[in-house]
C-alpha cells in the first residue's frame, strides 16, 4: 500500500515538473506567425450571456484588426475557453490558455469571482490579462499584471446612490444583495457607504445566493421597513425573479441595480414587472456619437442583436490590447504590460479609456431606465475628480479572502 | 400582523410545490421501498416539458386555457419519463438488495441533470407567464398583506391534484390494488394483482404530480434550468421524511411545514441573528431532528420492520 502510493506520489511530481518545464519555455510569443490572445468567460453556465456578449465583442474587434492587416502584419487569433461561470473552472482553463496555447495576453471574465480566481494564474505566469468588465476593485489588486478597461464598484455604487438620493429623491433605501458573490457584495457596501453618507438612511438589508428562485420572504421584509427605493445589485438570472416576485407583493418602489441586469434573458425573465427599474451601466446604445452608432450598427449586422454593454467591453478590451501590443512593438510579456498600464485616452466605444495607477479605468457611468423592453438612456454620472480611484482601497467584506492566495 | 400573514402565504405557496414532489417520493417509498433519487429530475423535466409545449405550440401570452393544455402536456411526458425510469432502470435491479436501487436511483439523477446539461446548456431559460403576474398587481386582503393571482392557481390546483390522488387511491380499484402492492408485494401477487403495472402507474401518477409542480412553479417564478430539482429534489424528499415517508397525508403536511419554516426563516431569522442564506440549511436541521427524535415522522406509524 504504501509503496502504491509512494510510486503515485513520484509520478505526480513527475507530471508537476513537466508542466513547469514547458511553461518556462514558452510565453515569449515569438515575432512572426498569429498573435494567440486567450478569452475565457461563460458560455454555458448560469450567467452564460455575459460570457456570449463579450465572446461576440472580442472577436469583431479582432477581425477588424486582422481585416486592416493586422499589428505589424501579424493577425491575431483567439482562443476561446469556456468556464461554465465557476470560479475554479476559471482558474483551471487559464492554466491550459497559458500553458499549452501560450497565448500572450488574456481578456476575461465578467463575473468578478471568476476573475478573482483567475487572476492569480495569469500573475503567477506573468501574463497580461485584461479584464474587460469585472467591476469588484479587489481583481485588479491581485498584481501588476492585471488590467481592466471598465470603472469599479465604489464608482458604480456611488452612482446609483447618488442618483436615488439627488434625481429620485429617495431617503429610504432597502438592499437585496447575492450573498456569495465577490461583484454585488462589493456594489451593497459601496452603495450603503454613499447613500448614508448623502444623508439616506438603509431600512432593510436582506440576502439571496445564486440560484435560489424564492425571494418572497426577503421582499416581505422589505416591503414591511417601506423604502422608497430597492437596490438589488445581483446578475440578470435572480434579477428578472425578483422584479416579478417584487410586482406580486405589491411593491411599487422601482428597483436599482448595476451592469449585471444587462443582458437579454432579463426580458424574458422580468417581462413588464421591471419597467420603472433603474440600472447603472457602460454605455447606451442610444449615445448619439458617431463611433457609438457605427459599432452598434456593425454589431447588429453581424449578429442580429443590439450589443449589450459586455460586447461593447469585450470590443473595448481587445481594441486597447491590440494597441498596447502595437505601442510596445512586441508582444514579450514585460514590455507588454507595460504598454498596457501606459494605455491614455484610448478612444474605446464606452469612453476615452485611461488606466490609472491602479491599472484601473476611468470613465464616467450612465444611468438607464428600464422600459418595455429596452435600456432607456437617462442620465450620465461622472467620477468627481479622481474619486474613482482615491475609493480603490477595498472596503471591508468587499472581498473574498479565500478566492485570493496569500 | 400583515407580514407574519404575508410570510404565511409565501410559505404555502412554496409549501405546496413541495407537496405537489414529496407525494411522487412517498407513493414510490410506500410500495418499493426505495427513495427515488430521481424524482427531483422528473420535476424539472416536467418543467422543461412544458417549457418546450408552449415554445412549439407558439403559446405566450396570458391565458388560462394555455397553462392548461401546458400543464395537462407537461403530466403526460413525465408520466411517461416515470415509467421509462422505472422499466429500464428500477425494475432490472428490483431482485437485488435494495442499496443496488438506491444507487441506481442516484446514477439516473445525475445521467438526466449531465443529459440536459450537455444538450441545452445551464442556462436558465424564461418559462412564458401564463397568469399576467408580471403585469397584474395582486389582490389586497388587509393592511399591506396581498395574494397574486399565481400564488391562488398555485394553491388552488394543488389541492385539487391531492384530493385527485387521495381518490385515487382510496375510491379506485387500482387504488386498492397499489394499497395491496405497499402492504406486500408478493401477497398481491398471489392475488393475481399484476404488480409490475401497478409499480410502473405508481411511477406514472408520481412524476406527472411533480411534473405539474414544475409547471406551477414557473408561474410564480419563470426561471427554469438543469439543476433546478436537485435542491427542490431534497427538500421535497425531506418533507415526505417529515411527515412519514409512505404516508401520504403526511407528505403534504410535511412539504407545506417545510415551505414555511424556510420562508420564515428568510422573513424573521434576522432578528435571532440567523441570515436569509440559512434558508437551505433549515430544511435538513430538520430532516436531522426528524431522523434523531420521531424517525417515523409526524404521521407514520411507528411499526416493526418486517423481516
Amino acid at each position: 500500500m504504501k509503496r502504491t502510493l509512494l510510486a503515485l506520489l513520484m509520478i505526480t511530481t513527475l507530471f508537476v515538473s513537466f508542466a513547469c518545464e514547458r511553461r518556462g519555455a514558452g510565453n515569449s510569443g515569438g515575432t512572426a506567425g498569429p498573435i494567440a490572445v486567450g478569452y475565457y468567460g461563460d458560455l454555458s453556465g448560469r450567467t452564460s450571456s455575459f460570457g456570449q456578449s463579450t465572446k461576440n465583442g472580442v472577436e469583431m474587434a479582432a477581425d477588424e484588426i486582422n481585416k486592416a492587416g493586422g499589428i505589424d502584419g501579424r493577425t491575431i487569433q483567439i482562443i476561446t475557453e469556456d468556464d461554465q461561470g465557476e470560479p475554479n473552472k476559471a482558474a483551471t482553463v487559464v492554466t491550459k490558455l497559458i500553458n499549452q496555447d501560450k497565448v500572450i495576453a488574456l481578456l476575461g471574465e465578467v463575473a468578478s469571482s471568476n476573475s478573482l480566481a483567475a487572476a492569480p494564474k495569469a500573475q503567477g505566469s506573468k501574463v497580461p490579462m485584461i479584464s474587460p468588465s469585472s467591476t469588484n476593485p479587489a481583481v485588479t489588486q491581485v498584481g501588476d499584471y492585471i488590467f481592466r478597461v471598465c470603472f469599479i464598484d465604489p464608482f458604480q455604487g456611488e452612482v446609483m446612490a447618488k442618483f436615488s438620493a439627488n434625481n429620485l429623491k429617495a431617503k429610504r433605501a432597502a438592499i437585496l444583495y447575492d450573498f456569495n458573490s465577490d461583484y454585488s457584495r462589493g456594489l451593497y457596501q459601496f452603495f450603503k457607504r454613499s447613500f448614508t453618507q448623502l444623508g439616506g438612511q438603509i431600512v432593510s438589508e436582506q440576502s439571496y445566493t445564486q440560484g435560489d428562485r424564492d425571494f418572497s420572504g426577503q421582499l416581505t421584509a422589505i416591503r414591511s421597513s417601506n423604502p422608497e427605493v430597492i437596490y438589488v445589485p445581483g446578475y440578470y438570472g435572480e434579477v428578472g425573479v425578483i422584479a416579478n416576485q417584487t410586482k406580486q407583493l405589491g411593491i411599487k418602489a422601482p428597483l436599482l441595480g448595476g451592469d449585471g441586469w444587462d443582458a437579454p434573458q432579463l426580458w424574458q425573465l422580468g417581462g413588464a414587472s421591471l419597467n420603472g427599474d433603474y440600472i447603472s451601466n457602460h454605455y447606451s446604445v442610444d449615445d448619439p456619437s458617431p463611433a457609438i452608432q457605427k459599432f452598434v450598427a456593425d454589431y447588429k449586422g453581424r449578429y442580429n442583436i443590439l450589443p449589450d454593454a459586455l460586447a461593447a467591453l469585450g470590443y473595448d478590451s481587445m481594441k486597447v490590447l491590440a494597441d498596447a501590443i502595437k505601442r510596445a512593438g512586441t508582444t514579450e510579456n514585460v514590455k507588454l504590460r507595460d504598454a498596457i498600464a501606459q494605455t491614455k485616452n484610448f478612444p474605446g466605444v464606452t469612453g476615452q479609456i485611461t488606466i490609472d495607477g491602479d491599472r484601473n479605468a476611468v470613465k464616467p457611468a450612465v444611468v438607464l431606465k428600464l422600459q418595455d423592453g429596452k435600456f432607456v438612456y437617462e442620465t450620465t454620472i461622472a467620477p468627481e475628480g479622481s474619486a474613482a480611484t482615491r475609493l480603490s482601497t477595498p472596503v471591508k467584506g468587499a472581498t473574498l479572502g479565500s478566492v485570493i492566495p496569500q | 400582523m400583515d407580514t407574519f400573514v404575508q410570510q404565511l402565504i409565501n410559505g404555502l405557496n412554496i409549501g405546496a410545490i413541495y407537496a405537489l414532489i414529496a407525494l411522487g417520493y412517498t407513493m414510490v417509498y410506500g410500495i418499493l421501498r426505495l427513495i427515488n433519487f430521481a424524482h427531483g429530475d422528473v420535476y424539472m423535466v416536467g418543467a422543461f416539458a412544458g417549457f418546450y409545449i408552449a415554445l412549439s405550440f407558439g403559446l405566450a401570452g396570458p391565458s388560462f386555457l394555455s397553462l392548461t393544455l401546458v400543464l395537462v402536456g407537461a403530466m403526460l411526458i413525465a408520466a411517461a419519463v416515470g415509467m421509462v425510469i422505472e422499466r429500464f432502470a428500477y425494475r432490472p435491479v428490483r431482485k437485488y438488495s435494495r442499496m443496488t436501487t438506491l444507487i441506481m436511483a442516484i446514477g439516473v439523477s445525475l445521467l438526466i441533470e449531465n443529459l440536459f446539461v450537455a444538450r441545452i446548456g445551464a442556462a436558465p431559460r424564461a418559462f412564458p407567464d401564463f397568469l399576467g403576474s408580471q403585469s397584474q398587481p395582486p389582490y389586497h386582503l388587509f393592511g399591506n398583506a396581498a395574494i397574486s393571482k399565481a400564488q391562488i392557481v398555485i394553491f388552488l390546483l394543488s389541492i385539487a391534484l391531492m384530493l385527485l390522488l387521495q381518490w385515487i387511491v382510496f375510491k379506485t380499484k387500482v387504488g386498492i390494488a397499489m394499497r395491496a402492492v405497499s402492504f406486500n408485494l408478493n401477497s398481491a401477487k398471489l392475488m393475481g394483482i399484476n404488480t409490475d403495472a401497478i409499480i410502473s402507474l405508481t411511477f406514472a401518477i408520481g412524476s406527472s404530480l411533480a411534473a405539474a409542480g414544475g409547471v406551477l412553479t414557473a408561474q410564480y417564478n419563470p426561471n427554469i434550468d438543469p439543476l433546478m430539482g436537485i435542491l427542490t429534489g431534497l427538500k421535497a424528499f425531506v418533507a415526505a421524511v417529515l411527515g412519514g415517508i409512505g404516508n401520504i397525508p403526511g407528505a403534504v403536511l410535511g412539504g407545506l411545514l417545510i415551505g414555511i419554516a424556510e420562508t420564515f426563516v428568510v422573513g424573521y431569522g434576522q432578528h435571532i441573528g440567523i441570515a436569509s442564506t440559512y434558508r437551505d440549511a433549515v430544511a435538513f436541521a430538520i430532516l436531522i431532528l426528524v431522523l434523531l427524535l420521531r424517525p417515523s415522522g409526524l404521521l407514520g406509524a411507528t411499526v416493526q420492520e418486517k423481516v
